[in-house]
């Protein structure tokens, strides 16, 4: 493909509504495309997609791409794949960014391997190099005690954005946009792949991924039974539980609590550790908390590299007087 | 009929080395394999080969395990035959050295897979603990026009079809694929079986097939790379902790409670 122009955005228009990490991925492409001095444009598939449009041009879209079909209403990998192959091939964009979301971590190495280029996978932070118009992605490589800086070397120039890496701008109802329609031909039978049930296991209260305050248990805690103490922490606060890989795979909770590289990344204000070690794969997922607390007995536990405020001691002792305490100052 | 199962397995650093044995050469941009730490099969790999055993514990079928890169401590990669896999085939060549190019080792594997006639299904680690790219497989499905399902917690094969439990951020779906497809999965598909003695014994035997790039039917116009790596580095941490110390350790539990509040965090 020859050299390309414009940064193009794989927005996500679920629901009709443009997702939240469109809009984190509209900030990070503001600036590259100024940076450039090309157009930021935002292709949106599935059925209705005026409201979705309307909002990716007040986070900063200068175009969007409408590509609407019956078959996209809902995320196939197949359908999705097809569209986008045949709008980027239409478009020629030089830079593609996609979230790595459940969907994105799918499409977007299938789209590079489709069109015949690489990837920057899971990136932290994306820049121009003006010069020679190549995009220099930062990546936690080595479960992420190390950083990469990549670039790709064919056109289009495709970058997964880790999800919460950047902060929306602020919506701009006054901005101006060309909506452009796309239309693409799907045949059904391009489907490989049929979902035939979702099963959805709710954690019940705040939502991980949202709360502002997370309480997380480790190994440490020596069963599932300590999550209780957990739980009650954390409602008293009005947030939510999560924990390390080692107690998941204990089966102590299910999976969806887990933070980290291969769980999920959050961004709280506060974030307290009770008997995690602080491995690079699980900080990986929360290097990004505001005020990190750890509470561990080991006083040489890297989790103490890494917080704020530490108590080195049982949590068994450390846990009820804690919880007692903040009981007392925020419900008087 | 015996399903005929292909496992991508890779051999990495061991992820769960201490931090402070990590190194990088910042000359050649690489991390220097820690001395007196053997590498391991790819922890969701072992999960890879998990997910086939159990598939063979049920019905007819045959795994081999397949793997790409320059050098190979053997006893480590015949774990997966001492699991109970059938066959190991090691794609060996200074050109494999493990690369940040997914591109690439995916053209490799996929010419593996080829020449050795294909796989109704084939399964793979969610991601290699070294790079995290996490793009291989879908790589390898991309170039050989094969169905993709990944994160799976559950593979299963019936009639044709391969069925896959996937995880999604709340909770998971059922997802179905004709065979041939490609499947990854994760840790929660559980922990791995124990070699046995007598799956010791059998992989001590088994010799594996090894191909270098002249085996291989690669073609050179796909051998271009697609990453270039400008610098690679460890991040600095300046974070201060400020250890809380009571009288004992539920008074320090109280005096935390005291300093978020002070903080306002709380
Ligand atoms: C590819 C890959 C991906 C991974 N992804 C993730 C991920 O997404 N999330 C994740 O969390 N991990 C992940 N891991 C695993 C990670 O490397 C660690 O193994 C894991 O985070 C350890 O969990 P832990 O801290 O609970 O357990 P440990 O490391 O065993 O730590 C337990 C801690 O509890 C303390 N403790 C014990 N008893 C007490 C007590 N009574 N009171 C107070 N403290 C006590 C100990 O001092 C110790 O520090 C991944 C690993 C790999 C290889
Ligand atoms: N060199 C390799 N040899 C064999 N399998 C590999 C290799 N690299 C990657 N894979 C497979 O692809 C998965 C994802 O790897 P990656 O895309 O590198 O994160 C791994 O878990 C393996 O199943």
């Amino acid at each position: 493909m020859a050299d390309g122009t414009g940064v193009l955005i794989l927005g996500d228009a679920t629901g009709g509504e443009l997702g939240s990490t469109t809009q984190e991925l509209l900030a990070a492409g503001q600036t590259i495309a100024s940076d450039l001095g090309e157009e930021l444009s935002v292709a949106l598939l599935g059925d209705t997609l005026d409201t979705a449009a309307q909002q990716a041009i007040a986070h900063g879209a200068q175009k969007v791409y409408a590509v609407n079909h019956p078959l996209l209403a809902k995320y196939q990998i197949d359908f999705h794949l097809s569209a986008l192959e045949a709008l980027c091939k239409e478009i020629a964009p030089r830079v593609v960014l996609v979230a790595r979301t459940s969907e994105g971590r799918e499409l977007a190495p299938r789209l590079a391997f489709r069109l015949g280029v690489g990837l920057a996978q899971d990136c932290l932070e994306v820049s121009v190099d003006a010069a020679e118009k190549r995009l220099l992605a930062n990546r936690p490589v080595y479960g992420g005690n190390a950083i990469a800086v990549v670039s790709c070397d064919q056109t289009p120039q495709i970058a997964a954005i880790r999800p919460k890496a950047y902060e929306p701008t602020a919506a701009d109802s006054s901005r101006q946009g060309e909506v452009i329609s796309f239309p693409v031909e799907l045949d059904a039978s391009l489907a490989r792949t049929m979902v035939v049930d979702t099963v959805i296991e709710e954690a019940e209260g705040v939502k991980l991924e949202d709360a502002t305050i997370v309480v997380s248990g480790g190994r440490g805690l020596g069963g599932p039974e300590p999550f209780a103490h957990l739980e009650e922490l954390a409602k008293i606060m009005g947030g939510a539980v999560g924990a390390s890989r080692a107690a998941v795979d204990s089966g102590w909770v299910p999976s969806n609590y887990q933070v980290g590289l291969t769980g999920k990344t959050i961004t709280p204000d506060l974030y307290i550790t009770v008997a995690i070690s602080g491995a690079s794969q699980h900080m990986a997922g929360c290097s990004g908390a505001k005020v990190i607390v750890a509470i561990n007995k080991d006083a040489e536990a890297n989790i103490f590299k890494e917080a704020r405020y530490g108590v080195v001691g049982d949590w068994e002792s450390v846990l009820p007087a804690l919880t007692a305490a903040v009981k007392e100052l925020t419900q008087g | 009929m015996a399903v005929k199962i292909g496992v991508l397995a890779k051999q990495v650093i061991d992820p769960e080395m201490p931090m402070a044995a990590f190194r990088i050469d910042a000359g050649s941009k690489k991390v220097v394999p820690p001395p007196n730490i053997p590498p391991v099969v790819n922890g969701f790999d072992e999960n890879a080969v998990e997910a086939a055993l159990k598939i063979k514990d049920a019905q007819e079928a045959t795994v081999t395990v397949i793997s790409a890169g320059s050098t190979f401590a053997l006893d480590v990669m015949k774990k997966p035959l001492s699991m109970g896999a059938d066959e190991l085939v090691l794609l060996q060549d200074d050109a494999f050295e493990n690369t940040i190019d997914s591109f690439l080792t995916a053209q490799l594997l996929a010419a593996a897979i080829r020449k050795l006639g294909g796989f109704d299904l084939i399964i793979c680690g969610r991601q290699a603990s070294d790079w995290d790219n996490a793009q291989v497989p879908l790589g390898v499905a991309e170039i050989l026009g094969m169905a993709s399902i990944s994160l799976g917690k559950k593979v299963d094969v019936q009639d044709g079809k391969v069925r896959v439990e996937r995880i999604i951020p709340d909770g998971y779906e059922v997802v179905e694929a004709s065979l041939p497809a490609l499947v990854t999965v994760s840790n929660e598909l559980g922990q791995p079986r124990y070699p046995t003695l007598r799956g010791i014994m059998a992989a001590t035997r088994k010799k594996p097939t090894i191909w270098s790039a002249a085996d291989l039917d690669l073609d050179a116009a796909q051998s271009e790379p697609r990453i270039t790596l400008r610098d690679l580095f460890v991040p600095v941490r300046d974070q201060k902790c400020e250890i809380i110390e009571g009288e004992n350790a539920a008074d320090s539990g109280r005096l935390l409670a005291l300093k978020l509040r002070e903080d306002k965090v709380i």
